[in-house]
């Protein structure tokens, strides 16, 4: 199983991966709450033409520090072009991103060309592309993992300030915050990144690395300390496997294989975090249909004997669906489960309350009667369109709420009279 | 096939795609969804790459079909993300990059056995166009990317002239076109469809890469250039086919990439109209601001001047008067003095600068508007002591018509709420 560790040169490749993925993880987090996850992108292929200048101009040789310099003055330009073209023309920011990425891009394509006409390697542009993290040495690898702890301290070290500005920057400028610094440095922080992971996972999927943690992560937690610990160590764990499944075949890249399996991540996130997840809404949708049809059931059966004042009279199903406007397969549904409860009689077709059913309508009904009173006399409704908003609200009513509306009830004189007791109370 | 006639074929291809790319660009650009264009030409890849898989051959019509497909997958997994409280960027981020990563490793594991190249596919070559012939029964027609381009360029112009107007409300007020019962989503989806087709056909000639930057960079360009849409489109379209042929001239010269140096003027071209654009350029924005405000400050020195001829019978200044009494700095003084005497309205002598007739006349006519403009506030109930700087300000921009309705608005007076007489209309 851990055959695959053995080789020293995967090893370093694990460790790059790792490093980065977790870096991405929490920068990532920040920038996708500063809505900048696509900056990442626009970033990562504008760097290609920093390479390339980076390279004709140490000519020709391959030297990392240099050209991941250059990458990152031109990210920086790029990032300074997006906002020079959303704030000084009527250009919105997403075609602002969407030309700095292509333009920037081509004309590193040009140079690259040019750059192969004198003599160059061809094995360049797909390594900037896809990332070669097969072929990363020793020496690259530290410095990334240097360049990514550095990254990444920074952003912890200014962990609350760049909160501040992510959450209310209005009023981290009221605090006299230097805002402008901070978002610069947040997008100096992202270019560094997206230079540093340029080598391992390529332009286009250093993007993924920047956003799907954070988002896998935001599924599991609605606070900022979580999600950014959580985005880094989903960050961290694609890389491992990323790295892992590249092992398993000669022709594959690490790169695609880090983003298809924070992708896992975050498919894994989407469909099962309990409480924002796909599969505990769909739970808590279904809690609730059933909980609002059981009561709505028993008020109709409640209402109907009230009229009639027939408590023990047995009620044909027809009836009861009539009332509720249903088809009656549900509402036989319904009755079911509600005798399963032991709320409800019913046999042959017909159905009425039992003891523990009219108490537990008679509540329902109760509730319904409350926010009725509550909608005519405190928001002045009509008489008449105070059942629809009653029918949604009797059924999410908590205890308090309940209270307040019974003292409502009092003040206006409507509360049922109790006889007062005919002998004396013990005590 | 001469050079002429092949430069010809390659400059024809170029235009096609950056026509057709232009056509649903604008709307892209409009819409705001740019980078969903872009993320559709990124996740084309494993289209072709299933495609290919799946009918083993690098089928244009299996292609196009695979594209279609993706391009509908990749917009409905974005809405869908975006519906499940996703944000819209981090949607389009993690669906796109996703799709692309198993593009990646489709090609990878599956692409080389037909020259599936990833190179080919990222940046395309256009410059193999001329010898990539389509033949129909033996005879030769022209360049197989002509034919593919020229059709999507036909198909573009006629789903946007057939739907221009639901296409134009859509864009512009999508609550207006839902309220009127538009098929918005089909509309949306549309759009994507031929994005993913434009997309297809362009990979093989500038790759998908650079096909983004003609979807979006010639209609952000024409959108600085004009206000209407039917300008917009045709104008993109211009811009995309000059940037095709000034691209191919570059990359002669240089020798490098064609369809990268196609792109790069795109870019260009949008710098020059970021910049220079008669309505929204940059550096023409900068000069208007500029001979507004020597304008003002020019009429402000001739109020002075009259004032002080006026009041103090004194008919000529120096520059360095004028600066000091209306807190200038040297040099503005002294230019706003320059232009004034070389448009005739100040004479200069030995050095010292009085009002020509012409300059009195204007400054007559500045005074007539200052104090019919207070006489109008003082009519709407402003204190006495709220109508001077207001006045101050405006009086530089009444039109003689203005002033003219100003003076019936106020009953033709005679004279000011301070009493001062206001010169009539000469």
């Amino acid at each position: 199983m851990t055959a695959w560790l053995n080789d020293p040169n995967t090893r370093w490749v694990l460790t790059g991966c790792v490093m980065l993925g977790a870096c991405s993880g929490l920068l990532g987090s920040f920038a996708m709450l500063r809505r900048r996850s696509l900056l990442g992108d626009a970033l990562a292929h504008a760097a290609l033409p920093g390479i390339c200048l980076a390279y004709l101009i140490s000519g020709g040789q391959r030297s990392l520090p240099l050209m991941m310099a250059g990458a990152f003055l031109a990210g920086l330009l790029g990032a300074f072009c997006v906002q020079a073209v959303t704030r000084y023309s009527r250009i919105k920011e997403d075609a602002a991103l969407g030309m700095v990425l292509t333009v920037f891009f081509a004309f590193g394509i040009v140079l690259l060309t040019l750059i192969l006409r004198t003599g160059g390697q061809k094995a360049g542009l797909d390594k900037f592309l896809f990332g070669q993290a097969a072929s990363l040495v020793g020496s690259d690898v530290r410095i990334m993992v240097i360049c990514s702890l550095l990254a990444g301290l920074v952003a912890i070290g200014l962990y609350k300030e760049l909160k501040l500005l992510c959450f209310d920057p209005g009023f981290a400028d009221s605090l006299g915050f230097p805002s402008a610094w901070l978002d610069a440095l947040l997008n100096l922080l992202i270019v560094a990144i997206v230079v540093i992971g340029l080598q391992a996972v390529g332009v286009v999927l250093m993007v993924a690395l920047l956003i799907t943690p954070a988002a896998a992560a935001r599924y599991w937690t609605d606070s900022l300390s979580r999600m950014v610990c959580l985005a880094g160590a989903i960050g961290a764990f694609s890389g491992a496997l990323g790295t892992y499944f590249s092992t398993l075949a000669p022709r594959l890249a690490t790169g695609p294989l880090i983003v298809l399996s924070a992708a896992v991540f975050f498919l894994l996130s989407l469909f099962l975090a309990p409480r924002r997840g796909l599969a505990a809404k769909a739970w808590r949708g279904w809690t609730l249909r059933r909980k609002v049809a059981r009561e709505n059931t028993l008020r109709s059966i409640f209402e109907w004997a009230e009229r009639e004042n027939a408590w023990n009279q047995p009620i044909p199903v027809e009836k009861i669906a009539a009332r509720r406007g249903q088809n009656p397969s549900r509402t036989v549904h319904n009755l079911t489960l509600l005798a399963r409860e032991g709320l409800v009689q019913f046999q042959e077709g017909k159905a009425y309350l039992s003891e523990a059913g009219r108490g537990e309508a008679h509540r329902v009904t109760r509730n319904h009667r409350l926010w009725e009173m509550y909608l005519m006399h405190e928001q002045e409704l009509r008489s008449d369109h105070v059942d629809r908003d009653a029918d949604i609200i009797e059924h999410v009513l908590n205890p308090d709420t309940v209270a307040e509306l019974e003292e409502l009830l009092r003040q206006h004189g409507l509360e049922p009279q109790r006889p007062p007791s005919p002998h004396p109370l013990p005590g | 096939m001469t050079d002429f006639m092949s430069a010809f074929w390659i400059i024809l291809t170029g235009a096609l795609v950056a026509g057709a790319c232009a056509l649903a660009g604008c709307f892209l650009v409009l819409r705001r969804l740019a980078m969903l264009g872009d993320a559709i030409s990124h996740a084309i890849l494993p289209g072709i790459v299933i495609a290919f898989l799946l009918t083993n051959s690098m089928n244009v019509l299996s292609m196009f079909v695979g594209a279609a497909a993706v391009g509908l997958l990749t917009t409905f997994f974005v809405q869908w993300l975006n519906s499940s409280g996703v944000q819209n960027d981090a949607a389009l981020g993690v669906t796109f990059t996703s799709l692309f990563a198993l593009g990646v490793v489709g090609v990878s594991l599956f692409g080389h056995a037909v020259h599936l190249d990833l190179d080919c596919v990222l940046y395309g070559e256009i410059a193999y166009t001329p010898f990539d012939p389509l033949l129909w029964n033996g005879r030769y027609l022209g360049p197989r990317p002509v034919w593919i381009n020229g059709g999507l360029f036909l198909l573009n112009l006629t789903v946007i002239t057939l739907f221009y107007k639901e296409f134009k409300l859509a864009a512009f007020d999508p609550d207006m076109a839902k309220a009127v019962g538009l098929p918005v989503t089909f509309l949306h989806y549309l759009l994507m469809i031929l994005v993913a087709l434009t997309t297809v056909g362009a990979f093989e000639s500038v790759g998908v890469i650079l096909v983004t930057a003609m979807l979006i960079t010639p209609p952000a360009t024409a959108y600085l250039l004009t206000e209407k849409l039917n300008r917009m489109l045709i104008f993109s379209v211009a811009l995309g086919a000059l940037a095709s042929l000034l691209g191919y001239l570059i990359s002669v010269q240089l020798d490098c990439s064609i369809a990268g140096a196609m792109a790069s003027v795109c870019g260009l071209l949008f710098a020059a109209a970021f910049l220079f654009s008669p309505t929204h350029g940059l550096v023409i924005r900068w000069i208007r601001m500029r001979r507004l405000r020597h304008r003002v400050a020019d009429e402000d020195a001739l109020l002075w001047a009259h004032r002080q001829w006026e009041t103090e019978a004194a008919h000529s200044f120096t520059a360095g008067q004028l600066g000091e009494s209306l807190q200038w700095l040297a040099s503005e003084a002294h230019a706003s003095t320059r232009r004034l005497n070389l448009s005739g309205l100040l004479n200069l002598e030995k050095g010292r600068f009085s009002l020509s007739e012409s300059g009195h006349t204007k400054a007559l006519g500045l005074i007539r508007a200052h104090r019919l403009y207070e006489t109008y506030l003082d009519e709407l109930g402003y204190p006495p002591d709220h109508q001077h700087d207001p006045a101050d300000r405006v009086e530089h921009h009444l039109s003689p018509g203005l002033v003219g309705e100003l003076e019936k608005a106020t009953e033709h007076p005679d004279k000011d709420p301070q009493g001062k007489i206001i010169p009539t209309a000469e």
